[in-house]
């Protein structure tokens, strides 16, 4: 039976905020290089999943792959700007609950 | 290694107002710092800061902050520099700052330089600039009609070290300055005494939430030195710590790029930096790197007023209710529109309304992965129409709804919770960030104004 492992039950911290009025950055942390290199490999964090996730377009989301820090970096540009008339979330800082669901080595 | 140039700075916290241990600040100045440097504001609380002109901490904590900060500088006779006034770096923000240093002084009897550096920009000169093509949006603007601009309460620029460094190399003992990138006070103090350029803004960079890049980010600020080859940093608690990996993951902080952030005159490159351990609380920092920009640009933001708001909070504990929460709201939502266009005359595109469920979903929407049914709801309605009077009569035709909306065509009519008599709260004017552009310009200081005056109360 295929293991599956959620990003949430993986990473160490993963967190979201903005970056600017118009733009959102998640940071997932991870606390061994077996994890990082399980998170970080292809089929997880992937432009697709994420525009999934957020309803986001795909080729909006940048990823950086931080592999000193064990880290990797996914931004975006918010859907609504911080602070307008449907905005939830005023520092997005709540926002990262949905990748945390994320299910490692499967793309969606 | 040491040469003259070398400069030490202290940047206490993230936020002036926010609070930090005097202590840490007299132990700052017992290392040898040559200035100390704050900043104030963000836009990370919204679009009303700006909009208003007001300032998001309350005047007894900044009088706190900058009681110990100007009293400490003084007396090391040391520059104190603060930037982006006011949380939104207006030029009322920076007066409001002043106010508040001039206060200091005459309580404690301090003479010095005061430089006030304002950065409001007027919906005119930005009109003229955009004619002249030389406005351009950032991603993921687009282009901007000149009624945006003339739509702005206020529109500010964002300056770099520039007019920072002036206003020191002119003699000012204290800069107050209006909206400033969060690095452009330690790269001003680093820059003007010929400090490479990467170490001087990756270094910046590094120290703007202060404690932010220490193992204990509540602990107060921290010691930067920087130097020709690169950076050291320490906190100023002794029993907090900079490891390399709390210094590197600092620059993924409300950063969308980790490695490459612009300012005015170029953009800094991290991808190349080495963080390493000189102890077990103090990192050092080499080969950060700059690439000057060929066009110097100045970011601007603005802030609008988008409407006026009225909002009501119900409480809903009734498990039946709870059950199918999203009917609930839909079918209020529904009558809600019919009554609001009877009675009001309006159209749909007059006003608008929002209906979030906290406790269910309020903070995801749609995207909420977990959809049990909750024990406890609070539904906050709000209305926004074009002035307060609608926005309110709005939530007056909601509030028999939020109160007593059943699920079903029921006998018995349920009451809901009602957190406040009244439940309409007028929330005043609501207001937009509305500008994600850069000005070019031929000088880095031509946007900025400066005043220098001379405080005397010694």
């Amino acid at each position: 039976m295929r293991e599956s492992r959620t990003l949430g039950s993986v990473a160490d911290l993963i967190r979201s905020k903005n970056a600017g009025p118009f733009w959102m950055t998640l940071d997932i942390f991870c606390g061994t290089d077996a994890d990082y290199e399980a998170v970080a490999a292809p089929g997880t964090i992937e432009p697709r999943n994420i525009a999934d996730l957020y309803g986001v377009p795909p080729d909006d989301v940048r990823i950086f792959h931080l592999p000193n820090l064990r880290a990797i970096k996914v931004s975006f540009p918010r859907p609504v700007t911080q602070g307008s008339f449907t905005d939830r979330d005023i520092h997005a800082g709540q926002q990262h609950t949905p990748l945390t669901r994320l299910t490692i080595g499967q793309t969606r | 290694m040491s040469d003259a140039r070398d400069v030490n700075v202290i940047f206490p916290t993230g936020m002036l107002g926010g609070g930090f241990p005097a202590e840490g600040i007299e132990r700052g100045i017992e290392l040898g710092a040559d200035a100390i440097a704050i900043d104030a504001g963000s836009t990370d609380s919204g679009p009303y800061y700006l909009g208003t002109a007001t300032a998001k901490t309350t005047e007894a904590a900044v009088e706190r902050d900058l009681h110990v900060l100007l009293t400490s500088a003084r007396a090391a006779d040391i520059p104190l520099v603060v930037t982006s006034c006011g949380t939104a770096g207006t030029n009322a923000g920076v007066d409001w700052v002043a106010g508040i240093v001039d206060a200091i002084a005459r309580e404690e009897h301090l003479g010095f330089r005061l430089a006030t550096i304002y950065s409001e920009q007027t919906a005119d000169s930005i009109t003229a600039a955009l004619a002249a093509g030389a406005v351009t949006p950032l991603p993921p603007a687009g282009p901007i009609d000149p009624k945006v601009l003339r739509s702005c309460e206020h529109i500010v620029g964002l300056m770099g070290f520039e007019p920072v460094a002036d206003a020191l190399a002119g003699g000012a003992d204290v800069v107050l300055a209006g909206r400033a990138t969060d690095t452009a006070s330690v790269a001003a103090l680093a820059l003007m005494r010929g400090l490479p350029a990467g170490p001087a803004w990756h270094a910046a960079k590094t120290v703007e939430c202060g404690g932010l890049c220490t193992t204990n980010p509540q602990s107060g600020g921290v010691l930067v030195h920087i130097d020709g080859s690169g950076f050291t940093v320490e906190p100023l608690d002794p029993n907090s710590a900079c490891t390399p990996t709390t210094v590197a993951a600092h620059m993924l902080y409300e950063n969308a790029d980790p490695f490459r952030m612009r300012e005015p005159s170029g953009t800094v490159d991290t991808s190349q930096a080495a963080y390493r351990a000189v102890d077990h609380r103090t990192v050092r920092v080499e080969g950060s790197r700059f690439e000057p920009a060929t066009q110097h640009t100045i970011k601007l933001e603005g802030s609008a007023i988008a409407g006026y708001e009225t909002i009501a909070l119900v409480g809903i504990r009734d498990p039946q209710i709870l059950t199918d929460i999203d009917t609930w709201i839909d079918t209020l939502d529904a009558i809600l529109t019919d009554r609001v266009c009877a009675l009001l005359d309006l159209d749909r595109t007059d006003y608008a309304t929002q209906l979030n469920a906290y406790g269910h979903n309020a903070v995801l929407g749609a995207l909420d992965p977990d959809t049990a049914t909750p024990g406890e709801v609070g539904v906050l309605f709000k209305a926004r129409a074009r002035d307060q009077a609608t926005a309110t009569a709005i939530a007056k035709i909601a509030n028999p709804l939020l109160l007593h909306l059943p699920l079903r065509a029921a006998s018995h009519l349920p009451s809901f919770a009602f957190a406040t008599s009244p439940p309409e709260i007028e929330r005043g004017a609501v207001y937009e960030f509305v500008l994600n552009h850069t000005v070019d310009v031929a000088s880095p200081v031509e946007l900025f104004r400066t005043e220098t005056v001379q405080v005397s109360h010694a």
